[in-house]
């Protein structure tokens, strides 16, 4: 069989789905990370999730993994309770860089391999089909030439595009990416962010954690904004709002606000506000976010 | 056959160092084998207290009279659950969690030994005795051996990307909290196997010393796991054979074996020794100054 010659899947064919029915999850410890969280989401579809640090991101990445069992509510991808789908694959996952031994004794392409053990048979031995994939997926990322680098020697931006040529090459419909811009390069997350694009042109559903404010409205089509619970959730025109932002962040933010005369000296009454937690900050033009020109 | 020929065929020809030999290799081979997942996962401590909280268990079989492998296994495993449950419910770190059940069950098991004197030989449990191995014993040990080796061939890769990421490995729909079950009672029993060949005390030098030699010298984990178990085998056959020379201490032959390799490894290794480092140094220095 010719690989390459499969067809393209219609978007729709993915029918990638997330939907968290009245969340709630309580650690052993007593702490309620997560209460009465909901939000769906549709397949091709890139969609931030956001909060401050200790809001329940990760939290509600681990329940999507089945890592923590809800004390109440749900957690359903594409139709099917967690371990079901995890059994079919549908789910791949990018870990936070401090979750990774980077000392394992693994080179770059037995990583992305694992991505596709999920196919294999039990003994894990690898087809051509398999091999072709891992091929494909460092061309992809643009890591063909560091392919039999033990995993320590790369950079922080290559270390991440490891990871995401693992989650290619694993195939899921659904990618979770916890934090995929803290500590890289602009270039890196510029070309993270094309490929995310492409995937969701290809139907793929994905949520990402960031505290990068400044660069969801550039590719996110959707923002669910979390502490503890879910403050709100839907379109990122909708909810990424300077109101919605500063109930989720409190006094978190660093808060800019220039405006009229101090902007400019003409007959625009509109301000400039920039929110940021420290890394790429948020820019309010008039109220509104200003994307970037190479937005589609 | 010159006599110094026949001088060193000598233990070849004795039933027992036969015996002791290759039981010595078939354990030490598996323990290695273990040992290039926990010394990566920094459990190396895991083997240490294992070996101790056998002791119980060891002294238990003895009072009522069940084979001492039995109540070492189930030590063992209580060890391991205890170990999980104190870590899970509390937020201490897992040295401390490691340190506070083995020396609890060390503690009680050398206190069951003097409350109650029995015929357990603490010496046999810490300082092994492979030379006087009992043939049910044999059966026993080859037999923890073999299973547990067959297990590891069948799940060494899922066991790796469990390890490695455990989130990755729940993406692709393996069942961690089993695997994980799976490997620490493979862990116990290949403990209370340790435990007739080199003691105790020495439990943690197979588990962990062949793989730590075996990290510095590749840095592939399929490799890793080949070279760890080479040097595991080899050493405890070679190891076994020595010691009919030096007439006994089984374990302390195999585990200075095992230390001397990891010390030429540390040394000599291509890229991850010292003199490669100096080396590597030198270079960048050398091509720095003109
Ligand atoms: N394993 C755990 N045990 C107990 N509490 C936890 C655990 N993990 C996270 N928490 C708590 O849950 C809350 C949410 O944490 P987390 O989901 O990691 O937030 P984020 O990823 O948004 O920073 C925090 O208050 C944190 O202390
Ligand atoms: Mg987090």
């Amino acid at each position: 069989m010719n690989v390459a010659a499969e067809p393209r899947l219609a978007p729709d064919a993915l029918g990638a789905s997330i939907l968290l029915r009245d969340l709630s999850v309580t650690y052993p410890n007593g702490v309620t990370a997560v209460r009465d969280a909901s939000f769906a989401l549709d397949p091709g579809t890139i969609c931030a999730l956001v909060g401050v640090n200790g809001s329940g991101k990760s939290t509600i990445f681990k329940a999507i993994m089945g890592f923590v069992k809800p004390s109440a509510g749900e957690v359903r991808l594409c139709g099917l309770p967690v371990d079901a789908a995890l059994k079919k694959n549908i789910v791949a996952y990018v870990p936070q860089s401090e979750d990774i031994d980077w000392n394992f004794p693994v080179l770059v392409e037995q990583v992305v391999m694992m991505g596709r053990y999920g196919h294999m048979n039990f003994l894990r031995m690898p087809s051509r089909a398999d091999r072709y994939k891992v091929d494909q997926a460092l061309e992809r990322v643009g890591m063909n030439d560091w392919r039999k680098r033990q995993i320590g020697e790369l950079s922080g931006g290559q270390k991440k595009r490891v990871f995401l040529a693992r989650s290619l090459a694993q195939e899921g419909r659904i990618i979770l990416l916890d934090e995929p811009f803290t500590g890289i390069d602009v270039k890196t997350e510029a070309a993270i962010i094309g490929l995310l694009r492409e995937l969701r042109a290809a139907g793929h559903l994905m949520l990402v954690s960031t505290h990068n404010l400044g660069s969801v409205p550039d590719f996110c089509d959707h923002v669910v904004l979390l502490n503890r619970t879910v403050l709100a959730a839907g379109p990122t025109a909708e909810v990424f709002t300077r109101a919605n932002l500063e109930r989720a962040f409190g006094g978190v933010l660093r808060d800019f606000r220039l405006g009229g005369r101090h902007l400019h000296d003409d007959d625009d009454a509109r301000s400039l506000t920039v929110l940021t937690d420290d890394e790429r900050p948020l820019v309010f033009y008039g109220g509104k976010t200003q994307p970037r020109e190479d937005e589609p | 056959m010159s006599a110094l020929a026949a001088e060193l065929w000598v233990p070849f020809t004795y039933g027992y160092m036969l015996k002791a030999m290759w039981v010595s290799a078939l354990v030490g081979g598996v323990c290695a084998f273990l040992s290039a997942y926990l010394m990566l996962k920094g459990w190396s401590l895991m083997g240490d207290a294992l070996g101790h909280s056998i002791v119980p268990g060891v002294a238990a079989a003895y009072l009522i009279g069940a084979p001492f492998a039995v109540g070492a296994f189930f030590a063992g495993i209580l060890a391991s659950l205890a170990m999980n449950f104190v870590k899970q419910k509390s937020r201490l770190r897992e040295d401390a969690v490691i340190g506070l059940v083995f020396t609890a069950l060390f503690a009680l098991g050398v206190l069951m030994a003097s409350i109650w004197p029995t015929s357990v030989n603490i010496q046999t449990i810490v300082l092994g005795n492979i030379l006087a191995i009992a043939d049910e014993d044999v059966v026993q040990v080859a037999i923890i051996a073999a299973v547990s080796l067959a297990i590891m061939a069948f799940l060494w890769k899922d066991l790796m990307v469990t390890f490695f990421d455990e989130s990755h490995a729940r993406s692709i729909g393996l069942d961690t909290t089993f695997l994980r079950i799976v490997f620490f009672t493979v862990l116990s029993a290949c403990t209370v196997a340790a435990l007739q060949t080199v003691g105790a005390c020495l439990v943690i030098a197979m588990v962990v010393t062949p793989g730590a030699t075996a990290y510095l010298l590749t840095d592939r984990f399929g490799w890793l796991v080949v070279i760890s178990i080479a040097l595991g085998t080899v050493t405890s056959f070679v190891g076994a054979y020595i010691s009919y020379f030096l007439d006994g201490a089984t374990g302390g032959v195999i585990v200075s074996l095992q230390t001397l390799l990891f010390l030429a490894a540390f040394w000599l290794a291509p890229r991850h020794g010292v003199l490669a480092a100096r080396r590597r140094r030198r270079l960048t220095l050398g091509g720095a100054a003109p």
